[in-house]
């Protein structure tokens, strides 16, 4: 899921950097503000855990395997302002020592699996993590922040006009979920093995829910989805089953009509059309997980 | 290993390892910027850019061929798509993609390797990157091959002690092992940061972690930047006509 | 009758889940001492030294350098007490050998060109100056465990502390080991369970058992009666 250098047209790395630089340094604050300074190494210790983790290969059937991503179980562990810096850390290092993933690509990469993966991975926990269905809660956590860091993916290389195939869809989708599931089993298994070694090591979550949360959760996560529909304008091409790309098959009607016309060329007309849908939906996305993130965080402090 | 020979490469001594981390990542940010702005079909100028890179190499003292071949892990990915953009009818595209990711691949590299993870994270942090971020960063990379090497080890013995035989059958078998081995890895890590936290109480911390004063730019940093920056506007330029 | 420098009496500990780990514990080191904790696993050495500057809370009388072990003079107690862990990663937690070995020192508040030469001089002092811009991740055991007692050193300590130094050392780099320490001023606790070791740098031995002290006396003696040796007879 890490986007290289190379991939995105200009509007949209650039203006996923401009929206990850004040996501970063507001996690950045909150997270110093919720921790002390000798809490530093454990960070980083469990960030170094993640990444080990990554390259664990968990067999999931069909002679395929999966891998944990961690977002969610940092946010579980960590708190999601802590666990968004940690994740910005593992994907900094890996687009550097590991050349896993662009530098330019980084603003994206962030705000995929950094933001959107470890604020989705929180919600449920948040939500409904206190009492019985905890396990539901963190499973499910892995499960949406996988599929919304992917859909985000997948909707900025649409938008930046990397060719797809709609047809191949539902392939994608399911390997998605699949991937999501996978997430979402490490997650628990990996919670319930710190629970057993020390209870209430996992940061509180206070049971209630908050239609203000869920709302901006949800639209944050709609916003993402959105984002992959309007590429779907995109024309048909011939294309081999690729993991990172494929939408849905059917385009959404009522935003057909504005973006008629979406074609994969770079000529300027259209070339400032496509920005402007791209960049709005993704601005907006970007902006309604930090609106997210700060509604989670006063309500944590409160 | 990978981080290995980077780490030895970027501990040799060359101008360019001299040079102050701070211009060496504004100089990259301009040839990245560069070349992810440049048109599709500017091959001359990303020929020129390949050009100057691999001189910086040979500059560098870095041997050019397994720098050029690390440069190179980028393409099956960008490749895959060079293919199918090709297939869609957008040959321009299929190329761009292509030539831009492994450029930008090798200007990162060099930079990486000409400038060890210590002097960078003092860069960034320079560069107003916020100060928790970088500290993170500094433990993630000076924990991740301890922790790598355990789970490694973890792996080895488990596969020596109950040797499971890949297969579609017992893949349940193996997805819960590994998933054991994992909370394990993660208790383990647990107590080393808490081992961490005592050394560090033990040595007196004071809240704070200490750096060291910023070293102060030199002129040869300002010739490098200048030189680097106009380089790159005049290929760039050069493309745009 | 010199001041002690450590002076312990009835310490006992209890771990969280109700284990007793240390059962009235006795213990004095005089300056220029260097004394030897031997004893099986678990029988509570390594817990009794992290009573010395209180990482480790217990019941009972502890004093460094005749302040009591509180909260309030941690700052101080943790100057004149110096300890190297067993396990060199976690004391190691810098990015560079020389920020590591600096840490202390800027910590207490040296400036940082006086705390980097200090560093400097410490690395040179243990023989590993020419590590000082490696990363800890690249260097031998023997090196790390060098490394980590110039950290220490770096703090100008009056009382060493060393929790199993020989682990993962080759028998040239305990030999090394044996003769740095040998010329180090400091008065030492030895925790280990080197016998070898133990005799050629302690004066004195006290033997753990079930977190109490059993036994006293030199090393050999102590290693004899407690049928403490290596060899099968």
């Amino acid at each position: 899921m890490h986007i290289p250098d190379g991939f995105l047209s200009t509007p949209v790395w650039a203006s996923l950097d401009l929206a990850a630089v004040p996501a970063v340094g507001y996690f950045a604050r909150k997270a110093r503000s919720d921790i002390e300074e000798s809490r530093i190494p454990l960070l980083g210790v469990m960030g170094a855990f993640v990444f080990a983790a990554q390259m664990i290969n968990f067999p999931v059937g069909l002679g395929t395997s999966g891998h944990l991503l961690g977002g969610a179980l940092l946010a579980c562990l960590l708190g999601p302002a802590s666990a968004a810096i940690v994740m910005t850390a593992i994907l900094v290092i890996q687009a550097l020592v590991f050349q896993d993933g662009g530098i330019l690509a980084l603003g994206a990469n962030v705000l995929n699996m950094a933001v959107i993966g470890v604020l989705a991975g929180y919600l449920p926990y948040r939500l409904f993590g206190a009492g019985r269905r905890k396990k539901l809660a963190l499973f499910a956590g892995g499960l949406l922040s996988v599929m919304a860091s992917a859909l985000a993916a997948l909707a900025q290389l649409a938008v930046s006009g990397v060719p797809i195939r709609p047809s191949l869809a539902g392939v994608s989708l399911v390997l998605f979920f699949v991937s999501g599931v996978v997430e979402g089993v490490i997650t628990v298994a990996v919670a319930q093995a710190v629970e057993n070694l020390n209870p209430g090591w996992l940061a509180r979550a206070e049971a209630s829910w908050k239609p203000g949360v869920a709302f901006f959760g949800g639209l944050a996560i709609a916003l993402a989805s959105l984002g992959v529909l309007i590429a779907s304008q995109a024309p048909d091409g011939i294309g081999k089953i690729l993991e990172q790309v494929g939408i849905a098959s059917h385009p959404a009607g009522l935003l057909a009509a504005p973006l008629a016309g979406y074609e994969v060329s770079w000529l300027p007309g259209g070339w400032l059309r496509k920005a402007m849908a791209g960049l709005a939906g993704l601005v907006a996305a970007g902006l309604a997980c930090l609106a997210l993130g700060r509604f989670l965080a006063r309500r944590r402090s409160a | 290993m990978h981080h290995v020979v980077l780490d030895r490469w970027s501990r040799g001594r060359s101008l360019l390892h001299a040079r102050d981390a701070r211009v060496k990542i504004v100089a990259l940010l301009a040839l990245l910027i560069a070349l992810a702005t440049a048109p599709a079909g500017a091959h001359l100028a990303l020929a020129g850019y390949l050009a100057l890179l691999i001189g910086a190499v040979l500059l560098a003292g870095l041997p050019l061929l397994p720098v050029l071949w690390r440069a190179a892990f980028v393409l099956p990915f960008s490749a895959t798509f060079a293919v199918v953009s090709w297939l869609s009818g957008d040959a321009p595209r299929a190329a761009s993609l292509v030539e831009k990711s492994y450029v930008s691949a090798l200007s990162v590299l060099l930079v990486i390797a000409t400038t060890s993870l210590p002097q960078l994270m003092r860069g960034l942090e320079a560069l107003r990157v916020p100060r928790l971020l970088v500290l993170v960063i500094q433990f993630v990379y000076r924990y991740l091959f301890v922790i790598s090497e355990e789970a490694q080890h973890m792996a080895l013995a488990s596969r020596c002690r109950a040797p499971v035989r890949a297969g579609a059958r017992n893949w349940k078998a193996r997805f819960r092992a590994a998933a054991g081995a994992l909370a394990v890895l993660f208790a383990r890590s647990y107590r080393r940061a808490e081992g961490i936290e005592s050394a560090m109480a033990a040595r007196g911390f004071s809240g704070h972690f200490p750096s060291f004063a910023e070293s102060r730019l030199r002129t040869g940093d300002f010739v490098f930047l200048a030189a680097a920056l106009s380089v790159t506007l005049a290929v760039r330029l050069g493309a745009a006509l | 009758m010199t001041e002690p420098l450590i002076e312990v009496r009835g310490l006992r500990y209890r771990y969280d889940d109700g284990t007793l780990a240390l059962d009235g514990v006795d213990f004095r080191l005089d300056p220029g001492e260097t004394v030897a904790l031997l004893g099986p696993n678990g029988s509570g050495k390594t817990t009794f030294v992290l009573h010395l500057n209180g990482l480790l809370a217990g019941v009972g009388d502890v004093r460094v350098c005749g302040l009591p072990v509180r909260r309030e003079n941690f700052g101080v107690i943790r100057q004149r007490i110096g300890l190297v862990f067993q396990e060199s990663d976690e004391q190691l937690f810098m990015p560079t050998v020389l920020e590591d070995v600096a840490f202390g020192p800027l910590n207490a508040g040296l400036d940082p060109a006086e705390a980097r030469g200090r560093a400097v001089e410490m690395l040179q002092l243990v023989g590993v100056r020419h590590a000082a811009d490696k990363a800890p991740y690249h260097l031998s055991a023997g090196e790390k465990r060098r490394v980590a007692l110039a950290g220490v050193l770096a703090m100008r300590p009056q009382i060493l502390v060393l929790d199993e130094p020989t682990t993962f050392l080759d028998p040239p780099g305990q030999r090394d080991l044996v003769k740095l320490l040998h010329d180090l001023p400091q008065a030492k606790i030895l925790v280990t369970h080197d016998v070898h070791f133990a005799q050629s740098l302690a004066s004195r031995a006290v033997f753990f058992e079930k977190g109490k002290v059993v036994d006293e006396g030199t090393v050999a003696d102590v290693a004899a009666r407690r049928h403490w040796n290596a060899a099968v007879d």
